[in-house]
């Protein structure tokens, strides 16, 4: 039977513990509401360059135009960007992200194309090492700090471009996690080059409201300007998107924590009140049957 | 007069969304002006001076550094890298970023580096430029 001072001490210890991840639970509170409020507000951007990219796009089709819009035509070599968070303590998160990244590269893998990988944020790279360690070409960490910027998404985004410049892949496509609420986020993997074709039979005269667009200077040049902007605010969406999630995420952790850390608390004050009681009523049977036998 | 739906958004936030009689945007071949009834347009844009008229005076002045603007008869839609209201800028700023990019450019050790170098410096002694010939109106 533990002495009661032990007792005393682990519930001090699960208390302080509990403290922590009070605190935690929080602080990820705070910073979801700014993120989510960064997402917001970065919306009428993309919004806006969806309606550019449909009305440009609508002018190029079956194949044409540049690579970055119509593909390199091949798809053997396959980039797989992985975006994680650097931090742990944030439940399933990164582990639920690395799942559905593992699963598409053996897909790919299977199907025999090469496949390369690139992580953004070091868990999933701390994961994915020890299968893929020869898959990986490039990681990218520590962004966002103290906030997401656009030009952490430029980091990563010409870093893409590079690569494909060098045709280094055929196709790219990210994995990260949709944010829905607090409670539940999206695992997601999303084309990013080639963009995936929107529904142009649908979309492309209703978008066009019969305008037709003069482009200054020509279609070709403000194309080739605009797409790879556009892949920095996909990839800035992503981010956001991802860190909005992974506070949601980490706030879910922190509060399942303490609610833990709260029953560790009272099972084991309930465990001291018993072997107190314990105690005295031994101690008590002592004093009685001794005094009985005088 | 009819009055045309201006939006300058950044890709981090939407910097102003308002209804403006005028608004005259530095385009990459030559600056336009965008009244109600514009025929549809899409153009870059250079880095320089966008201007918000309400009635004819410019009521709103901003510094943009590049980006596109997407104009129909009812909108005008300006998408800019970077854009900041033209009073918050001073000119020893600029001048500041010029010389910033001037070290980023000797320092630069890789080709691409250079590249981005010569781009940034282009743009900030672009903005200088812009900034100062604003200034004086």
């Amino acid at each position: 039977m533990p002495s009661l001072k032990t007792f005393r001490l682990r519930i001090r210890s699960v208390q302080s513990t509990q403290k922590i991840t009070k605190a935690m639970k929080m602080v990820a509170a705070a910073k979801l509401r700014r993120a989510q409020e960064q997402a917001m507000a970065a919306r009428p951007y993309a919004e806006a360059m969806d309606k550019i990219l449909a009305s440009l796009g609508a002018s190029f089709k079956g194949g044409t135009g540049p690579r970055l819009l119509a593909g390199t035509g091949s798809d053997k070599v396959h980039l797989l960007i992985v975006a994680t968070a650097d931090r742990g303590l944030c439940g399933a998160f990164n582990s639920s992200i690395v799942r559905e990244a593992r699963r598409n590269i053996r897909a790919l893998l299977a199907e025999g194309k090469t496949v390369k990988v690139m992580c953004v944020g070091r868990k999933g790279r701390d994961q994915l090492r020890r299968d893929f360690s020869s898959h990986i070409v490039e990681t990218i960490t520590d962004l966002g700090r103290p906030r997401l910027s656009f030009a952490d998404a430029h980091k990563v985004s010409s870093r893409i471009m590079e690569m494909f410049e060098a045709g280094d892949f055929d196709v790219a496509s990210v994995v990260f996690n949709r944010f829905k609420s607090a409670m539940t986020q999206i695992v997601t993997r999303q084309q990013l080059i080639p963009p995936p074709a929107p529904d142009a039979a649908g979309a492309a005269p209703a978008a066009g409201g019969g305008a037709v667009y003069e482009f200054e200077p020509d279609e070709g040049e403000i194309l080739a300007d605009l797409l790879p902007r556009n892949l920095t605010v996909q990839i800035f969406r992503v981010l956001l998107e991802n860190a909005a999630s992974f506070y949601g995420s980490q706030m879910t952790a922190m509060d399942n924590a303490s609610r833990n850390a709260g029953d560790v608390i009272k099972k084991l004050t309930l465990q001291m009140n018993r072997s107190r009681q314990a105690s005295i009523t031994k101690e008590l049977i002592e004093i009685i049957s001794g005094a009985e036998a005088v | 007069m009819a009055k045309v739906n201006f939006r300058l958004v950044m890709p981090e936030r939407e910097l102003l969304a308002t209804e403006a009689d005028m608004v005259v945007v530095p385009g990459s071949e030559g600056d336009f002006g965008v009244l109600h009834g514009h025929a549809p347009l899409i153009s870059t844009v250079r880095p320089g001076v966008l201007e918000v008229f309400q009635g004819s005076k410019a009521e709103q002045r901003f510094l943009v550094v590049g980006g596109f603007a997407e104009v129909t008869p009812e909108r005008c839609t300006v998408l800019a890298d970077e854009a900041l209201p033209f009073e918050t800028v001073t000119a020893e700023q600029l001048a500041e970023r010029e010389r910033a990019a001037e070290r980023d450019l000797t320092d630069a050790a890789t080709d691409a580096e250079k590249a981005a170098a010569e781009k940034n410096l282009t743009i900030a002694r672009d903005l200088r430029r812009a900034q100062a010939y604003y200034a004086g109106r």
